[in-house]
């Protein structure tokens, strides 16, 4: 068990920047999720707290050690890789004791550590098959085991849940959960999933062109994302994004539309969720319906805001009758309406 | 109903195939039967009478102590030359395999060695350790070690070793870099951060993984070297000193040509053919069913 500080993490390849200056404090038995859209540096991120990239510039700490200069194996971690990287050529069993013989554990030991992590699993049916003869679960089942059964301070995953399919995703989702909570090591979770950090995480890092954008509790992101781009990569469906005007405590809308609004002047970014806008006859919004996608529990209703050309999602509960062409009338508790700086994209509310 | 497409006889896919065909009969399938055929042949010292004796030629070699003496030889031979081509390209590609900068550079000049034909590879090491002139005797007198290979059997039979190797290490290399970089990184990655130090990781994950190419190698350098030595062989010491490495391959040219027993020649080669054909079929038999692991 251990925290892991980043401190100013920085990671250049050649003379180009791919990670400008990470800063995170994890708590001991924290999860933490590292999310974002591909090619933002969450994998090398990731593989720079496990000692496979080196660190630029900055600091790394597990515990009360600084582990920059370590061997991976020197760190007591453990990682799931993407594609679970099983030794193809040992058993299941021998998978999961490879780094325990290596670190010279007793034979009995060993069995032991791997009988129950095998139970917790539920893998001890295939000890002894080789990794090619296990369907994708199982292969993740065994990666897993294969980290545990190490008994490290921290485990890393990176994105460990892309090559299963929707069903059984969303089944390992909830064992990775439980099985972190129950064994209490400080983890953390590369995905591209936004579902899947929101479900898995204490905490969640946004991370976006090699910038940390917001680091917090899932809620807090859904509910006062600091960023356009966290308004917009959290929740589904995305934030629609209106420009706006402000002066004197009112906000107007391109089409005229007038929200009372905080105090403040000039242009603006006004952050609305699908889900927080509400049907509503006297509603000031109006939305010009293109299209609307019957979904059971709710309605999604695309469109545009009546007289302009800015995209408009709006989720209705229930089943609802809307064709092309209508108008709907719509309102939005103030408190759920985020304002960001059109030029920053800094949150202003 | 489906109709059978006919299409019109033609002499146009027998002529594509002709050049292929002929030349397999011209340069493989004549004097295979030639040799088949010479091997049952007796053959008086001026050429001018030939007796037809079944397989007594096969008799008489295989009481000759001189042509098992030169079987074992072979054995050592290849045996030697694959071990030792085998584990330094394995050791060259392991290096090449974890190097980052200028990867090309080295991976180009180890494979060019594959290039040089088997004559002037004989003739390089023939210069290097030549007796009164080789720079590499001429090192090795200077820490006290006397070489002289044209007089030397054992030195003679190391010589032409480390030159067939040599010569091969190219080709295995190039097999292992290929192997190596075929096993997914993260794999190797995996086994750091399960706490394998390179050597470990070498020794339990990369070298399991290759075994396939190990085995495919192993076949591979058997045949070259029985087969495709002669040329050194002929470059460095002439199956000399008194027979020390006269190989299989060289005493069929040596009996033949110039010691004119063409029969007792035709049935070494009788004999040399019949082995390649069971390596092969070996290699056949296993490789395509790929080392399990």
């Amino acid at each position: 068990m251990a925290t892991i500080t980043l401190n100013d993490l920085r990671k250049s390849y050649g003379t180009t920047e791919v990670l400008h200056g990470v800063q995170a404090e994890i708590a001991d038995g924290e999860f933490v999720v590292i999310v974002g859209p591909s090619g933002c540096g969450k994998s090398t991120l990731l593989r720079m707290i496990a000692g496979l990239e080196k660190v630029s510039e900055g600091e790394i700490r597990i515990g009360d050690r600084i582990v920059n200069k370590l061997e991976p194996a020197q760190r007591d971690i453990a990682m799931v890789f993407q594609n679970y990287a099983l030794y193809p050529h040992m058993s299941v069993r021998r998978n999961m004791a490879y780094g325990l013989k290596i670190r010279g554990l007793p034979k009995a030991e060993i069995n032991r550590r791997v009988e129950e992590a095998a139970d917790i699993l539920e893998i001890g049916d295939y000890l002894d098959r080789k990794p090619r003869q296990l369907s994708g679960g199982q292969r993740q089942r065994v990666a897993m085991g294969r980290a545990i059964v190490r008994d490290p301070q921290v485990f890393l995953f990176d994105e460990p849940l892309s090559n299963l399919d929707a069903k059984l995703r969303v089944q390992m989702r909830l064992e990775i959960r439980k099985l972190q909570k129950r064994l209490g090591v400080t983890s953390i979770y590369v995905t591209h999933d936004q579902v899947e950090a929101m479900t898995l995480g204490d905490r969640l890092m946004v991370l976006n062109g090699g910038y940390a954008e917001q680091f917090g509790t899932p809620i807090e992101l859904y509910e006062r994302p600091q960023t356009v781009f966290v308004a917009g990569f959290i929740g589904s469906p995305a934030m629609n994004f209106l420009p706006a005007t402000m002066a004197a405590g009112t906000i107007t809308l391109e089409n005229g539309t007038r929200l009372p609004g905080a105090a403040g002047e000039g242009a603006l970014t006004l952050g609305l969720r699908p889900e927080h806008l509400v049907n509503d006859a006297d509603g000031p919004i109006r939305l010009r319906v293109a299209l609307s996608e019957q979904l059971g529990a709710n309605t999604l209703v695309h469109g545009t805001l009546e007289g302009t050309d800015s995209a408009l999602v709006v989720s209705l509960d229930g089943v609802r009758a809307v064709t092309e062409g209508d108008v709907l009338s719509l309102s939005i508790p103030q408190d759920a309406m985020h304002q960001f700086d059109p030029a920053t994209g800094r949150r202003l509310n | 109903m489906l109709k059978r497409v006919h299409f019109p006889a033609s002499i146009l896919p027998y002529l594509l195939v002709a050049p292929q065909v002929i030349i397999t009969l011209v340069f493989f399938i004549w004097p295979a039967s030639q040799a088949l055929w010479q091997s049952m042949l007796v053959q008086d010292a001026f050429g001018l009478s030939t007796q037809f004796v079944w397989f007594e030629n096969f008799q008489a070699l295989l009481a000759d102590p001189l042509y098992l003496a030169s079987f074992k030889r072979t054995a050592f031979f290849s045996v030697a030359v694959a071990l030792l081509s085998m584990s330094y390209a394995l050791v060259l590609a392991g290096f090449a395999d974890r190097v980052v900068r200028g990867a090309m550079t080295y991976r180009t000049l180890l494979i060019w060695p594959y290039a040089v034909a088997p004559v002037l590879a004989g003739a390089l090491w023939v210069f290097m350790f030549n007796p009164t002139l080789g720079i590499l005797s001429y090192g090795l007198e200077l820490v006290g070690y006397d070489w002289n290979h044209k007089v030397n059997g054992g030195q003679a039979m190391a010589l032409v070793i480390m030159a067939a190797a040599w010569k091969q290490v190219a080709y295995n290399f190039l097999f292992y870099l290929a192997a190596m970089q075929s096993i997914p990184r993260s794999v190797v990655e995996a086994a750091a951060i399960d706490g394998a130090g390179p050597m470990k990781r070498f020794w339990t994950i990369i070298f399991p993984l290759i075994s396939p190419t190990t085995f495919f190698l192993l076949v591979i350098n058997a045949v070259y070297a029985f087969f495709d030595t002669f040329g050194i062989i002929h470059a460095i010491t002439q199956g000399g000193p008194s027979n020390a490495t006269t190989i299989l391959v060289y005493k069929v040219f040596n009996d033949g040509f110039v010691g004119l027993d063409l029969g007792s020649s035709a049935a070494q080669s009788v004999i040399l053919m019949v082995l390649v054909i069971a390596m092969t079929v070996v290699q056949f038999k296993f490789i395509e069913r790929k080392v399990e692991y």
